[in-house]
Order: structure tokens, then C-alpha cells, then sequence
């Protein structure tokens, strides 16, 4: 590697210039999917066949491009979800659980109120999302208020009761009658899907997550609350001593994170599906916990990144399908990336 | 019938337990110097999969299980290039390698998938086997890693309590800046220390693989990682109370299992959250007091050294 690159490889990834780090980036893609190569030519396949087949699958139609924005929608709300706990120094892992929880509790929204009109139906739906993925980031929310379990732990542990509580509605009470030899719940009714651009799949959810980048990125810098959090953030003793009430805070802000989650999981729920499923989350919420850790919570960042993301997902598509290598090897791709941008020196302008 | 259910639950719990105790171990070292991992997973994963790929190619279950330790130390060291040398934040790092792990260890495995071995042989215990009530069942037949894993824990807790280089990582662990002034090398230990983490996981993965289901499917760790990370929390941080959780746990899963096979009312997944939430309460009982248990830097990025 020659020196140019090294030091565009190394250089701190915030507070510079946006084409400077544009460009980093973009070196870093650049290098990652050339050593993805390597390892898929090490593993017997051929690296140039499988980009060019992604390529074509992605460029070739336009229902292959839509499909990525598709993919973005629900790890550019889950990377919120931790972005903005992450402000006062709260480690959110459990988006992957509150997204479960918020399409859980959407789902018996649609179930039990069908026959309100659409234009009713779909707030009263993401109301609902954000109440299930809110309520359950509750839990670690109450907990870390009143200093008894430290959240990382907390909402990690739900992650995996939360798939479980899905479980056990779709194969006990929710159960379609229809479809018994497939445990999913009966198909919403057409007032509960979200609208989605005709011949594609991207549906009112990528809306959601624009607007929440948006929102947060304007509560961030031009609100008294967004000031406070970031206080908090910098010192919270301090900060409880000028008079904010910390422990309100964490507990709103976690279940402020967990509901923008929960939108995400409705939104699959309501739209990608139209019914529950199992499968609801393909490690999302992990995806969205990464995707706003390399980014530093900032929300442009995050939007780019969520593309990258998405771009790797069909490249996993695609070499499943034309290869035949396992779908879980799209895994080495996405955390090489990764672990580039975190082998970054972390000692910002102290010592080479 | 009671007796025949007590016995299967006993028995089985031993042999879950087994695994996650590996895990735990490991971890318990690697947090002991102030590092958490949350790709503990991923190491398991590792382990299982190289493990089972050694023995479907060599058939030879204990040189699988060695390459499977190996693996997973290695793997770990690749984690302490990320938090160790380049400083990188530790959760996020953990989850990078949960996720390279499931990438790696699912190439790994793919060729074998399906494929048949013989396993880890069992060893039965010569007089005990043969009593009236345990006769014919899986009581006291298992493999090695099963009569090792009790032995290992009391060992890690020698290691870390009673010996130079256990005192040198509880310091990195503690305070690294006093431990660099008392001459040690902290990043040097916390290699060290995240190296025989990852001997020990790995050996947690291939128990799984080529001792207890003797099959290889991709992401069959199906969270154990997770749960060793919590038992090393409900451990205190203490290689002899893991023995405890670990045996619990073995015996949570156990009961599920011995309940679903018997068609009891209960549904299954009721019975799989109780490890979560048993955890999640304990962690809530022991509240505060949790904080004095916790390595001191644990989880900190050490910059004194330069």
C-alpha cells in the first residue's frame, strides 16, 4: 500500500473536510471489497464474475437499485435509535429487540382495529410501533435511571427475549387459520399497509427515517433539550448539579431510541410484509448499532453509510444466488469495512 | 418416572452447561484485564466450526479440538489488534468480530455440512456407571472437555488469584496506568490475556459441534455467547461462582428441553426466556454492589503507555 493511501486509511475520521472524508471513505470501500475478493478467490469463486453479477443486479434494473433504498430504510432507524442515546454516553445495543417489539405491538394494532380508514389507520399504526419499541427500551431506561443495571447488559439481554415473545404470538393466539403449516398472523388489512412507490418495494417507512435524521439532527443543535443532552453527555455530574434532572433524561431518551426502532420494526411489519413473521429482522438492529458507531452518530454520515450498507446486502444476495457461497459470508465484507474504520487511530492529534 | 426426569435434566444440564462455562471462563480472564468482548459469539462460532471441519477432514475429534482452541485465540488477537494496539472502542470492535466470525466461520463449515463423525470420545467413570439407577443412561459417560471444564475453573482461579501473572492482569484490569508504573507491560498482558480467553471459547465452540450435537449448521451457537457474557456479570467476575451460573443455566435449558419432550402445557418459548430474564432479575437484586465487582478500567481505552 503506498503512502497516499496509508495515510487516508489512518487520518481521524470526523472534523474534516467533507470531500476529505468522502474521499477516505471511499478509499476504505475501495481497499475492504479488493480483500473481499482475495477471500472469495482464496474460497474458489471468482471475484470479478460476483462484483460484476452485484453490478448488473443493482445498476441493471431499476427494481435492483430500488431494492437499496429498501434495505436502508430499517438500519438508518435502528442507527438513530443508538445515536441518539449515544449523546449522553448511553450504549444502546438493543435495537434489535425495541424493532422486534414495535412491529409486535403494530401488529396487534392492525389485528384489532381493522376497519378504521387508511388515512387513520397508518399513525395510529406508527403510534403503536413507537409505543412497543419505547416501552420495552423502558425496562433498561428505569433501570440505568435508578443505577441498577447498567444498560449495555440490560438491552442486550431483552434482544433475545423479544424475538421470543414474537414467537410465541405467531404460533399461539395470532396464528392464521389459512396458512397453518407457516406460523405468521393473517394478512393486514390494505388500510394497515404502508403506501409504497408503485413497482417497487420502498415503501412511506424511508420517509420516517429521513425525517428522523432531520429531527434529530435539528434537536441536536438548536434545542435547549439537545444542548443538555449533549451536557450530560460531557459531564453528567456537572450537568446535575446546573439543575437537569438526569435521571428523566435518561429514561426519555432511551425510550425516544427505542420508539424510533420500534418505527422501524412496524415499518417492515406493515409494509415489507403486510403480516408477522419470525424472520422479521436480518440483524438489523446490529447493523444500525455499527452503522452509528463508525459514523459517529452524525446523521449525514449515517445516511451515506446506510447506502454502503445496503450495497453489501445485495452483493450477499447476489453471490448466494449466481455462487453458491452461504449468505452469512457477506458478513466478512460488512465487518471489514468495519474494522478498517476502527483500526483508525483513536488518539486525535495527541501522539502518531 | 420423577427420578428418570431429574436425571435427564441433570445429566443434560452438565453436558450445556459444559460449553457455556468454557465461554465464561474465557471471558472472566479477558474482562479481568479490562477488556470487554462482546464478540464472544463469534469466537464460539470459530471454535465450532473450525472444530468440526478438523474432525470431518482428519477424523480426529481431538485434533479438531486443538485447532478449534488455537482458532479462537487467534481470532481473539485479531480483537486486540482493534482495542488493544489500535485503541478502538471495545463494544463496537466486538460486535465488528461477531459479525467477520459469522462471515468466516459459515465459509469454514460449508464444505461439511451434513457431514458424519465420530465426536469427542466418551469416558465412562468405571464404578459409578454401573450403579442401578444410572445404568443405561447418559449419567457419567461423557467426554473429557465434560470432566475437565470443573478442574479448568478451579485452575482459572488459581491463575488469577494465586499466581504473579494473574495479579500483573487483575492490575491492567484494575489500573492500568499503576500497573505500567510497577513495570508491567499492560497492552502485553491484555494480548495475553485475550489469547487464552480465545483458547478457552474456542473449546466452549467445539464442545457444541463435536461433542454434544456432532453437527455443524451455521449460527448454532444461537446466542450462548451472549448468555456467557451475562454469566460472567452474574459470576461477579469470579471463576468459581461461573461453576454455579453455568450449571444453572445448563439446567434452565435442560428443563425446556426435557418439558418440550414430555409435551408439558408450558410453551417452549416461555421456557427459553427464563435465562434472560433470571439474569436480567439478578443483575437487578444485586444492583449497586455489582459496581465494587467490576474491574475498575474495564471497557477503558489505556493511552498512558507512550
Amino acid at each position: 500500500m503506498d503512502n497516499k493511501i496509508g495515510s487516508l486509511l489512518k487520518g481521524p475520521i470526523i472534523k474534516k473536510s467533507m470531500s476529505e472524508t468522502l474521499l477516505r471513505y471511499l478509499v476504505i470501500i475501495l481497499f475492504t471489497f479488493t480483500i473481499f475478493g482475495l477471500v472469495l478467490f482464496i474460497a474458489g469463486k471468482n471475484p470479478i464474475r460476483a462484483y460484476a453479477d452485484t453490478f448488473n443486479s443493482i445498476f441493471g434494473s431499476f427494481y435492483g437499485f430500488s431494492e437499496l433504498w429498501v434495505q436502508m430504510i430499517p438500519i438508518m432507524l435502528t442507527a438513530v435509535a443508538v445515536a441518539l442515546p449515544s449523546k449522553m454516553n448511553l450504549i444502546n445495543v438493543g435495537g434489535e429487540g425495541q424493532l422486534f417489539m414495535g412491529g409486535w405491538l403494530a401488529t396487534w394494532a392492525a389485528l384489532t382495529f381493522q376497519g378504521l380508514p387508511k388515512i387513520i389507520f397508518i399513525p395510529v399504526l406508527m403510534l403503536f410501533g413507537f409505543l412497543g419499541g419505547a416501552l420495552w427500551a423502558a425496562i433498561p431506561g428505569l433501570l440505568k435511571a435508578k443505577k441498577l443495571v447498567n444498560e449495555t447488559i440490560s438491552t442486550l439481554l431483552l434482544n433475545f427475549i423479544a424475538p421470543l415473545i414474537i414467537s410465541l404470538s405467531v404460533f399461539g393466539p395470532w396464528r392464521s387459520a389459512e396458512s397453518a403449516a407457516y406460523p405468521q398472523t393473517p394478512a393486514f388489512v390494505d388500510a394497515a399497509r404502508l403506501p409504497v412507490i408503485p413497482g417497487t418495494r420502498i415503501h412511506l417507512g424511508f420517509i420516517f427515517a429521513v425525517v428522523a435524521l432531520i429531527l434529530f439532527w435539528f434537536f441536536m443543535k438548536y434545542t435547549k433539550w439537545g444542548l443538555e443532552i449533549r451536557a450530560i453527555g460531557g459531564n453528567p455530574e456537572a450537568a446535575e448539579r446546573m439543575g437537569i434532572r438526569l435521571q428523566w433524561y435518561i429514561l426519555i431518551v432511551l425510550c425516544i431510541g427505542g420508539g424510533i426502532a420500534g418505527l422501524a420494526g412496524m415499518a417492515e411489519v406493515t409494509a415489507i410484509h403486510g403480516r408477522l413473521r419470525i424472520g422479521l429482522s436480518q440483524g438489523y438492529g446490529y447493523k444500525g448499532f455499527l452503522l452509528s458507531w463508525i459514523t459517529g452518530g452524525s446523521p449525514i454520515g449515517i445516511l451515506l453509510m446506510a447506502f454502503v450498507f445496503a450495497v453489501i446486502t445485495s452483493v450477499g444476495d447476489t453471490l448466494q444466488i449466481t455462487q453458491g457461497v452461504p449468505y452469512a459470508v457477506i458478513n466478512i465484507l460488512f465487518s471489514l469495512i468495519l474494522f478498517v474504520v476502527l483500526a483508525k487511530p483513536v488518539l486525535k492529534g495527541k501522539k502518531k | 418416572m420423577i427420578f428418570i426426569f431429574l436425571r435427564g435434566v441433570f445429566s443434560s444440564s452438565l453436558l450445556t452447561g459444559t460449553s457455556l462455562l468454557y465461554a465464561t471462563l474465557g471471558e472472566i480472564i479477558v474482562e479481568r484485564s479490562g477488556i470487554v468482548n462482546l464478540g464472544l459469539e463469534g469466537i464460539l462460532l470459530i471454535g465450532a466450526s473450525t472444530g468440526f471441519a478438523i474432525t470431518a477432514a482428519t477424523g480426529s475429534a481431538s485434533l479438531g479440538l486443538l485447532v478449534a482452541a488455537l482458532a479462537g485465540g487467534v481470532f481473539n488477537l485479531l480483537f486486540g489488534y482493534l482495542v488493544v494496539t489500535r485503541r478502538a472502542n471495545q463494544l463496537a470492535s466486538g460486535l465488528t468480530m461477531m459479525f467477520l466470525a459469522f462471515g468466516v466461520s459459515a465459509l469454514i463449515g460449508r464444505p461439511y455440512v451434513g457431514a458424519m463423525i465420530k465426536g469427542l470420545q466418551k469416558i465412562p467413570v468405571p464404578v459409578l456407571t454401573e450403579l442401578p439407577w444410572v445404568a443405561g443412561s447418559t449419567l457419567f459417560n461423557y467426554d473429557i472437555l465434560v470432566y475437565m471444564v470443573i478442574p479448568v475453573a478451579f485452575f482459572v482461579w488459581f491463575l488469577l488469584f494465586y499466581t504473579r501473572w494473574g495479579l500483573s492482569l487483575r492490575a491492567v484490569g484494575e489500573n492500568p496506568t499503576a500497573a505500567f508504573a510497577a513495570g508491567r507491560n499492560p497492552s502485553f498482558i491484555q494480548y495475553q490475556a485475550l489469547f487464552v480467553g480465545g483458547l478457552l471459547g474456542g473449546i466452549g465452540g467445539a464442545h457444541l459441534s463435536i461433542a454434544l450435537t456432532l453437527t455443524w449448521s451455521e449460527l448454532m451457537t444461537a446466542g450462548r455467547g451472549f448468555i456467557a457474557i451475562a454469566l460472567v456479570i452474574f459470576s461477579k467476575w469470579h471463576p468459581l461462582r461461573a461453576i454455579v451460573g453455568a450449571l444453572l443455566f445448563g439446567a434452565a435449558e435442560a428443563l425446556q428441553l426435557q418439558l418440550q419432550a414430555r409435551g408439558s402445557g408450558i410453551s417452549p418459548f416461555i421456557l427459553e426466556m427464563f435465562p434472560y430474564v433470571f439474569t436480567l432479575l439478578v443483575l437487578l437484586i444485586w444492583g449497586g454492589a455489582r459496581r465494587m465487582a467490576a474491574p475498575a478500567s474495564l471497557g477503558r481505552v489505556f493511552h498512558g503507555t507512550e
